[in-house]
């Protein structure tokens, strides 16, 4: 039996539109283990980003529990959630979102910037990882300077910066060009062997089945989950 | 922590560069607003410091007690009369003697005489006095010396004509060795004095064109003119009888100034039975000069005041479109890890660094000013240490009250929204 890294149980979201109540996620049940490599797929207005704010501790759910390391999330203080983000979350968003006034190292450093307690060795472990994606030329580059594929491998060493619970990676690739979108994917199943916990939110489905797992969602529900062979 | 707010700051000033142009039109404002208040308050300090020299030269340590012709002698209507008035020998001998805290008293009588040299003639001021008069009163020299304690002594016919008077009769030579008619009495010329500021507590000298002094010794002025002085006013003739009209007490020390105007007043209220006496402080001629600087102050401040005012907003306004257009940055810094308060540090230390570097430029133009006008208009300007350090703090102080609600703005924002903000 594996560690439970994340689990939802039961979260409801609702949005009020107005007088009527819209429940963008319905009673979603998921428990995802230490290691697993899961996509969520879903169709547009399935409630996938809704899911996706939920498991980035970004937003809190309306109803039901959700626990990041055996820690339940949605009771958290705004202070404690963000703690809890920088601490836990590794984010790797579809346009990079790295920050163009900042250098590659800089961008990766930054998570830890907002530590009371920043690792000393913050800078070799960046510079790590910035060798790991392939860039140890680069450090100093703006991100204005970087291709897609360069700048999304600079957004993944700034998620894995932290050593978070969950890399969560909302369509990583839908940016990219078919070759690039691959090599990123290659480094996903990388990080994968080497034990990291990894979400890929898509729709895409050749994407979503390079994971081990799918969950799928479909009007707020879960509408199955599947293991993929690959 | 130390390295997080490095981190901050760096990331701060990088931002601002990033928009080179607009960082530097909104320091505007405070630099101009910053530069006014080191510029008004050099030129304000330095007028202020000119006033209260020309004050002090005229004698600050100094109380002068005026004989005044009492109001009830003025309705007289009697044709020729005799009125004596005004301080006496024997008060000149009281301040000498009895008063606390004066180091020197100075006689001075004022004498109703003509001045004449070959065709000119005036109506200046002539004073018969001491020698210390020069000092007490604080005069330089132009030529020549002034009275001496020879002169008194022997009662000599010297005289010692201000620059005006000497410019007036003797236009184009030096006055020195002349003889000078004052009255029906030669007197050889000794010494002539530099101009002098005319100072609000002067009498006009009367009904003349001719303004400044003639001083003679005392002793001569007693021999030669006596104490009674005849006054031909339309259709009658009038004596007077003033034994002094004038005692300079100069005090040993600044603070006794106020000890010994208070003394003068009570001594002449109790030993004259009319008021024919007045009592002139020169200090506080420079307390009313402080005063006015003070006000002078209040203005420039309120107009400086608003300038940063005006300065503390246009920041604000750049800062909160800042805010709009970065709200991506905002969503991301809060995805991994940033707290409110990290974001509120962060926009709050980008107004600062714009508010204090506007400040920075403004001290240096407003120690530039200052030192513009003294260079083209000879005006006095003084930067004293503080004004500078003020600057600084204001605009330090601008950028926080200004900064605040748009790093508010800022860190209220959701997370989940400023990520999808485009």
């Amino acid at each position: 039996m594996k560690t439970i890294v994340a689990e939802l149980r039961d979260v409801r979201r609702v949005y009020q539109m107005g007088a009527t109540q819209v429940a963008a996620l319905d009673g979603v049940s998921c428990a995802f283990g230490q290691g697993e490599y899961w996509s969520i797929m879903g169709t547009s207005g399935s409630g996938k980003s809704t899911l996706l704010n939920i498991l980035g501790c970004l937003d809190r759910a309306t109803s039901g529990s959700y626990t990041v390391r055996g820690r339940e999330v949605s009771t958290l203080p705004d202070d404690e959630l963000s703690t809890l983000r920088g601490r836990e979350i590794g984010f790797i968003f579809q346009s990079y979102n790295l920050i163009p006034q900042l250098d590659v190292l800089e961008n990766v450093l930054m998570p830890l910037q907002y530590r009371d307690d920043p690792p000393p060795d913050a800078e070799e472990r960046a510079m790590h990882l910035l060798g790991r994606v392939g860039l140890s030329e680069r450090i100093h580059h703006r991100p204005t300077e970087l291709s897609g594929g360069q700048q999304q491998r600079v957004a993944i060493a700034r998620a894995l910066v932290t050593d978070p619970a969950i890399l969560l990676a909302d369509e990583a690739t839908g940016n990219l060009d078919s070759k690039t979108a691959l090599e990123i994917l290659d480094l996903f199943d990388e990080l994968h062997r080497e034990g990291k916990t990894i979400l890929l939110v898509t729709h895409e489905p050749t994407v979503g089945a390079r994971a081990e797992r799918t969950l799928r969602l479909k009007d707020g529900k879960v509408l199955e989950v599947r293991e993929n062979r690959v | 922590m130390k390295h997080g707010f490095q981190a901050v700051l760096r990331t701060g000033v990088r931002s601002l560069l990033l928009h080179k142009l607009r960082s530097i039109l909104t320091t505007l404002g405070v630099l101009f607003g910053v530069a006014s208040v080191v510029a008004m308050l050099a030129i304000g300090e330095g007028a202020s410091e000119e006033a209260q020299e020309q004050i002090k030269k005229l004698g600050s340590q100094n109380v002068i007690l005026r004989s005044v012709k009492p109001p009830e002698n003025l309705a007289s209507n009697e044709s020729t009369r005799v009125s004596s008035y005004g301080l006496t020998d024997t008060d000149l001998q009281r301040v000498r003697e009895s008063f606390p805290g004066v180091r020197r008293a100075v006689p001075v009588r004022q004498l109703a005489q003509e001045v004449r040299y070959g065709d000119r003639v005036g109506n200046p001021r002539v004073l018969a006095t001491v020698p210390e008069y020069a000092d007490v009163t604080g005069r330089p020299l132009s030529e020549g010396r002034f009275l001496s304690t020879e002169d008194e002594r022997r009662r000599l016919n010297v005289c010692v004509l201000g620059y005006e008077v000497a410019r007036y009769l003797l236009p184009f030579r030096s006055a020195i060795g002349e003889q000078i008619k004052i009255g029906a009495e030669y007197f050889t010329c000794v010494g002539v004095l530099l101009p002098r500021v005319p100072l609000s507590g002067d009498p006009p000298a009367p009904g003349s064109e001719v303004t400044g002094e003639v001083f003679l010794p005392l002793s001569t002025g007693r021999l030669w003119f006596g104490d009674t002085q005849v006054k031909i006013r339309s259709g009658s003739r009038e004596m007077e009888q003033v034994e002094l009209h004038e005692i300079i007490a100069e005090a040993s020390a600044p603070e006794n100034v106020p000890m010994l105007a208070a003394a003068s007043r009570e001594m002449l209220t109790r030993r004259h039975k009319q008021k024919d006496y007045e009592v002139v402080v020169p200090l506080e001629l420079l307390l009313r000069a402080e005063e006015t600087k003070r006000i002078f102050n209040i203005v420039l401040g309120s107009i400086a005041g608003i300038s940063l005012l005006v300065g503390g907003i246009g920041i604000m306004n750049v800062m909160l479109a800042t805010v709009t257009e970065r709200t991506r940055e905002i969503g991301i810094r809060r995805a991994l890890g940033a707290q409110r308060r990290h974001i509120v540090v962060q926009f709050l230390v980008e107004t600062v660094v714009l508010s204090v570097g506007g400040g920075l430029l403004g001290i240096m133009l407003g120690v530039g000013i200052p030192w513009f006008v003294e260079y083209w208009f000879g005006m006095r300007t003084v930067v004293t240490p503080e004004a500078p350090i003020l600057a600084f703090l204001i605009s330090a102080g601008i950028g926080v009250i200004f900064g605040l609600y748009p790093a508010w703005r800022a860190a209220r924002m959701d997370p989940v929204e400023a990520l999808r903000h485009e």
